[in-house]
């Protein structure tokens, strides 16, 4: 049995539990401490941000829990974004959930926007030019969120998730441990890419199968992958870091002469111990790009893009290849991102182009956990490793996954079209 | 053969009951249905089962960040674990079970156990879980003291 020794607190601190800085603060206190015991911390260190992912409904409970927070008179304490809700609010004639549903999910919104957080509505919040930098402590939840702002970013931020993100928020400190100690950011699994492997990656499908591959080997280690093209983008590392989440809840990952705090393997293995290592083939890609798919390539009756929330330069990429395909899209094609690209794309005057050719645009949600697809349970082709792992499962969706281009490709045929053998 | 071991509890409570130890790693998000208590992973070796009125063992904690509010409405629907017992340390479902004792009174005890100790749970059907950590074999009644 290990001991679990008691958290000191500072005099603020402690005055926030013990109810002297109002009873909102107190709430969240005590799951901080909780949340403190669980991860074995001796002490809370302060947060600069928080990145709240409650704010999708999942029941009553979603807001019970804002309403024991907006009772208690509680607000954030430091600058609080908001993940996606459960409808497009720019959009809601999008939704396809029922009104009930609707007004569930737009009421949970109403409540943290009570306690102060901003609606930002989006699971990509570091596509925002104003995002956290190289060592900075925050409380991010959202597993993609979490995973690309560790990793790509360097900021540091455990795994938070709903209730223990807001209450980090307002209590505006979290345990320190997790990923705010530098030495548990140190890879503890190097995974080598075979020169076949690197050979095979030639469209952007790729990288959501080795997050895939990644997040099975991790096993609770930060994985150090060495081998990733230099020139590998912020997209590609989103739908790398995405998949590798959700297959293996990897909340880090190095990419060796990438990410920031792996310049080279040493410094991002450290100078203790020698890591594990293990080699990832050519088919090892295949077979996970292959295990993704629920449905045979045939006929498809939907296309979505943009889990996690499509960038500028994802539309941009779309845009250019919706240009190269001849039109016009035969079945429901719909691209989740946030509000704030959307405004983007707006301002660059892409959108038209895109809605002309048959896409919907939508904001605030995803498409994998609220009902905006016509067809939930027809074949729905990807771009996104974390759509097809969860839809399944979410909506009783058939997946078929592929790269944008394939996607875009099979979206004018109306059947699924391979681009490359 | 052990037919008791001690616990580190993240979350202190007593329950009692039939165990129910996945396979795999089970993130309750995308994983367990609410409205049911059932497992819809597709992929997931213990798909169809429910884990309503079961000592969850889970090897490892995985996925999604929302299985805190998965677990809090699991609870409070009546739907939840019995209580968890895990083979490393998930921070999300202890929140998720601190929030649901706080919001409904639900007790939902959260129990850590070494890779080696979990093994053996994970092999018992029923078992009983103490306050101080105490994990027995069988589904004695909770001493109250």
């Amino acid at each position: 049995m290990t001991h679990i020794a008691e958290i000191e607190l500072t005099d603020e601190q402690a005055d926030g539990l013990s109810g002297r800085r109002g009873r909102g603060v107190q709430r969240a206190m005590r799951i901080i401490v909780a949340l403190g015991r669980a991860s074995d911390a001796r002490r809370l260190i302060p947060v600069s941000r928080a990145h709240v992912d409650g704010v999708l409904y999942h029941g009553q409970a979603s807001q019970d829990f804002v309403a024991w927070l907006t009772s208690a008179d509680a607000h954030v304490a430091i600058p609080t974004t908001l993940n996606v809700a459960s409808l497009d609010l720019l959009h809601p004639w999008l939704f396809r959930g029922g009104e009930a549903a609707a007004t569930a999910g737009r009421r949970l919104v109403d409540g943290y926007l009570q306690l102060g957080c901003l609606p930002t509505m989006t699971c990509a919040p570091y596509q925002d030019e104003d995002r956290p930098g190289l060592g900075e402590d925050i409380a991010w939840a959202e597993s993609n969120a979490i995973v690309f702002v560790n990793s790509v970013l360097g900021a540091r931020t455990a795994r938070y998730g709903d209730f223990s993100d807001v209450a980090a928020a307002i209590a505006g400190c979290v345990p320190y441990a997790g990923l705010h100690r530098p030495e548990a950011r140190l890879a503890g699994l190097v995974v080598e890419l075979d020169p076949d492997a690197v050979a095979s990656m030639t469209d952007d499908s790729a990288l959501g199968a080795l997050g895939l591959v990644v997040g099975e080997l991790a096993a609770g280690r930060v994985p150090a992958i060495v081998g990733l093209p230099a020139d590998t983008t912020e997209d590609g590392l989103k739908a790398l870091g995405a998949a590798a989440a959700s297959s293996g809840s990897v909340a880090m990952f190095h990419a060796v002469g990438i990410t920031p705090e792996a310049p080279d393997l040493e410094t991002a293995t450290g100078r203790a111990g020698e890591p594990a290592r293990v080699r990832v083939d050519a088919a090892m890609l295949r077979r996970a790009q292959t295990s993704l798919a629920t449905a045979p390539d045939g006929p498809i009756d939907a296309v979505a893009l943009g889990t996690p929330h499509f960038s500028v330069s994802e539309f941009d990429r779309l845009r250019a290849v919706l240009g190269e395909t001849p039109g016009p899209v035969q079945v429901e094609f719909s691209v989740s991102t946030s509000r704030a690209v959307l405004a983007q794309i707006t301002r660059l005057g892409w959108l038209e182009d895109i809605e002309t050719a048959g896409v919907t645009v939508v904001t605030d949600t995803c498409t994998y956990v609220s009902r905006i697809l016509r067809d939930p349970g027809g074949i729905t082709m990807t771009n996104s490793a974390k759509w097809a792992f969860y839809a399944p499962a979410n909506l009783d969706a058939h997946v078929v996954y592929g790269s944008l281009r394939d996607c875009v490709e099979s979206a004018m045929a109306g059947t699924v079209v391979r681009t490359r053998a | 053969m052990t037919s008791q071991l001690v616990a580190t509890p993240l979350v202190p409570g007593r329950t009692a009951g039939p165990v129910l130890a996945l396979a795999q790693p089970l993130s309750l998000w995308g994983g367990v249905d609410p409205a049911s208590g059932l497992i819809v992973e597709p992929r997931h070796p213990d798909h169809g089962r429910c884990v309503a009125g079961h000592i969850l063992a889970m090897p490892a904690s995985r996925g999604s960040s929302s299985s805190s509010s998965v677990l809090a409405e699991l609870l409070r629907c009546g739907l939840g674990p019995l209580g968890i017992v895990l083979g490393e340390s998930d921070e999300i479902l202890v929140v998720g079970a601190v929030v649901a004792h706080e919001l409904y009174g639900v007790d939902c005890p959260v129990m850590l156990l070494g890779r080696d100790d979990y093994a053996i749970v994970a092999t018992w059907r029923t078992a009983t879980v103490d306050l101080d950590g105490t994990i027995t074999r069988g589904a004695v009644r909770p001493t109250i003291s």
